[in-house]
C-alpha cells in the first residue's frame, strides 16, 4: 500500500497540522512517511500545501506530479491540482471554499462540507479534522485508532484534554463527507 | 524497528538532536530561511543543561565562522549552520580553517540564488563547495544527505572526518531535505569529549600550554613562499589521501541499465522516483547517487557507466555537478544535465521526460 496525498487550502485552515497528524498517525502504525510543506510565501498567507506519503515501502521522492489523493480546501487549491489527480484516484472538496465545483469523470469526487459543520459546532479549529475523518472513511489510509494515538503522541500534555473533541470531530467527518 | 525509538521530524530538527548527541561542544549560528529549526530546536532541547554543549546566536555569520575558528582552535567539536546567502558569508573563515587546518563541522541547506534569491530549495552551492569557496588551494569534505536519516547519520560522520584529517567539512543539504519530516532513529547519545582526552587527540590545538610541549600556534598565515609551498603541498597530499580513502556513493538498480540518471541530495530522491517511472514506461534506467561531493566518486562512476549507453546528471541548478561527471567520463558516452532554477524543484516525470529527449530521442 501506498497514498500519495495532497492537502491544500488557505494559510491558517490548518493544513500543514493535518498533515502532520497524518503523518503521526502512519507512524503509529509503523508505515514508511514522508511530510513535504510548502514553506515558502504560502505560509505567510495565501495559499498553503502539504505532500503526505505514507507507505508500506521505502518512500522515492517527496516531490510530486501526480497524487492517489487530492484534498482541496479552496478555489485556487482545486484550481491547481484538479488536473493532477491520478486517473482512479480521489479528490475532496470543502464545500464552502469551493465554487465552481470540480468536473472530471476518471476520478471519484467528494464533497465534505466540513466548514459549516465546523461553525455548528461553535468551534473553527476543528474545520481540519473534520476534513481529516472524511478522508479516512473514503480512504482508511491509517486507522482511527492509529489516527488518536498520534493525537497523544504529537500534543503536549496541556493540550490532551482537546483529543475527545477532535475525535468528535474526525466522527463527524465520516458521518457528512458524500459523493459527487 | 519496533525495539528502536523511531521518531518523526524535519531534517533540520534532525541535525540538531544529532549535534546534541555525538558530543558536540558548541553551535554557533544565525537564523536563516529554510534552517531555521536548527537553531530553534537547540535552544528548546537546552543542551547546555544536560551535556554542557554551548548554543549561541551570534550577531552575524561572519561572527559564527570565527566562533567556529577559536572553538575548533581549542579541538573542540564545533559545528554552525546557514543557507545559501549565510555560507557565501562564511567563506573566509572556512579558507582561514583550512589554511590553519582546523576541524569543523558546516551544514548548508541550500536556497536559491545568486544573492539573496529565494528561500525555496536549490542545489546551486555545488561549486562553492567543492571548489573550496573561498581564497587558496584547498578543499572541504563534502557529503548530502538524502534522507532525514542521513542529516542525523553525517553530522557525526562529519565530526569524525573533520578530525581524521585536521579539515572543514561540509554537509551540503538543501530546503526539501531540511524541512521534510520522516521517520530518524537518533543516534546514542556519546559523551563530549574530556580536556585529558582532547589533549591526547589534537595535540596540535591551542587549550593552554604545558610544561612538557611548545606553543601550539594557529594560523594560515607564512610569508616565506618556501615554507609556505611546503604546507600547500602538505595539504595537497593529505587531499589525495581523502580523495583515496573516504568517497562514498550509492546505486541503485545500475547492473542491468543502459542509462544512469546521477543526482545527489534531494534530486537524488526525485530520481530514485524517476528510475521507477521510466522503468515502468519499458526503459532500463539506474541511479548513481554520490553521497561524498568532495572526494567526487570519479572511478567508481566510470567503471560503473562501462556499455552504458548515455548519463543524465539531474540536479537542482543550472548545471554544476555535471562538470564532475564529465570530468569522470571522459567523453566515453553521451552526458546531457537536466535542472530547474530560481527555487523551482522538478518533479519526476520532467526527468524522465528530458532523459528521453536528450538521450533515448
Amino acid at each position: 500500500m501506498k497514498k500519495e496525498i495532497i492537502i491544500s487550502g488557505f494559510g491558517g485552515q490548518g493544513v500543514l497540522s493535518m498533515g502532520k497528524i497524518l503523518a503521526y498517525s502512519g507512524l503509529m502504525e509503523d508505515k514508511e512517511i514522508t511530510w513535504m510543506p510548502a514553506y515558502g510565501p504560502e505560509q505567510r498567507g495565501g495559499t498553503a500545501n502539504v505532500t503526505v506519503i505514507v507507505s508500506d515501502e521505502r518512500i522515492s521522492s517527496p516531490i510530486l506530479s501526480k497524487y492517489d489523493v487530492a484534498i482541496v480546501l479552496n478555489q485556487p487549491s482545486l484550481d491547481k491540482f484538479e488536473p493532477k489527480v491520478k486517473p482512479g484516484g480521489i479528490l475532496i472538496y470543502d464545500g464552502y471554499g469551493v465554487f465552481n465545483p470540480p468536473t472530471r469523470k476518471d476520478i471519484t469526487i467528494y464533497r465534505i462540507n466540513a466548514m459549516d459543520k465546523a461553525a455548528e459546532m461553535k468551534n473553527a479549529k476543528v474545520f481540519n479534522m473534520i476534513v481529516l475523518g472524511g478522508l479516512l472513511k473514503v480512504c482508511p489510509v491509517v486507522s482511527t485508532d492509529g489516527l488518536k494515538k498520534a493525537l497523544f503522541k504529537s500534543l503536549p500534555e496541556r493540550h490532551h484534554n482537546l483529543i475527545p473533541l477532535n475525535m468528535e470531530a474526525v466522527e463527524e467527518g465520516m458521518k457528512i463527507i458524500t459523493q459527487q | 524497528m519496533a525495539e528502536q525509538d523511531v521518531k518523526l521530524m524535519k531534517g533540520n530538527e534532525a541535525i540538531a538532536h544529532a549535534a546534541i548527541r555525538c558530543g558536540a561542544d558548541g553551535y554557533f549560528g544565525y537564523p536563516i530561511t529554510p534552517q531555521s529549526e536548527i537553531i530553534e530546536t537547540l535552544a528548546a532541547l537546552k543542551p547546555w543543561e544536560t551535556t554542557g554543549m554551548v548554543v549561541l546566536q551570534a550577531e552575524s555569520e561572519v561572527a559564527s565562522i570565527n566562533m567556529i575558528y577559536g572553538g575548533a582552535g581549542a579541538g573542540k567539536r564545533v559545528l554552525t549552520s546557514s543557507s545559501s546567502p549565510g555560507v557565501a558569508l562564511m567563506q573566509e573563515g572556512i579558507s582561514y580553517m583550512a589554511g590553519a587546518e582546523l576541524p569543523g563541522v558546516f551544514v548548508n541547506v541550500q536556497r536559491g540564488g545568486p544573492g539573496l534569491g529565494t528561500i525555496q530549495p536549490s542545489q546551486s552551492d555545488y561549486f562553492q563547495a567543492t571548489r573550496g569557496g573561498g581564497n587558496g588551494d584547498y578543499n572541504v569534505i563534502v557529503l548530502a544527505p538524502s534522507s532525514v536519516q542521513e542529516m542525523a547519520d553525517f553530522v557525526d560522520l562529519a565530526f569524525e572526518l573533520a578530525f581524521k584529517y585536521r579539515n572543514p567539512a561540509m554537509i551540503l543539504s538543501d530546503g526539501v531535505i531540511g524541512q521534510m519530516m520522516e521517520k530518524v532513529v537518533l543516534p546514542p547519545q556519546k559523551p563530549r569529549r574530556t580536556e585529558e582526552e582532547v589533549r591526547k587527540e589534537c595535540p596540535w590545538a591551542s587549550m593552554g600550554r604545558t610544561a612538557d610541549r611548545n606553543p601550539n600556534i594557529i594560523t594560515s598565515l607564512e610569508l616565506k613562499p618556501e615554507i609556505m609551498e611546503e604546507r600547500n603541498l602538505h595539504l595537497q597530499e593529505k587531499y589525495r589521501q581523502i580523495r583515496e580513502n573516504e568517497v562514498r556513493f550509492e546505486t541503485q538498480q545500475c547492473e542491468d541499465a543502459d542509462y544512469i540518471i546521477v543526482s545527489f541530495g534531494s534530486a537524488a530522491r526525485i530520481g530514485e522516483k524517476a528510475v521507477e517511472l521510466a522503468r515502468e514506461s519499458g526503459l532500463k534506467v539506474g541511479l548513481f547517487r554520490p553521497i561524498t561531493l568532495w572526494p567526487f566518486p570519479s572511478k567508481q562512476l566510470a567503471e560503473l557507466c562501462k556499455g552504458k549507453k548515455g548519463v543524465l546528471v539531474s540536479e537542482i541548478n543550472a548545471g554544476q555537478m555535471v562538470q564532475d561527471v564529465r570530468l569522470a567520463i571522459n567523453g566515453a558516452l553521451p552526458v546531457e544535465h537536466f535542472g530547474r532554477l530560481g527555487g523551482i524543484v522538478p518533479d519526476p516525470e520532467e526527468i524522465v521526460k528530458a532523459l528521453k529527449e536528450k538521450l533515448v530521442k
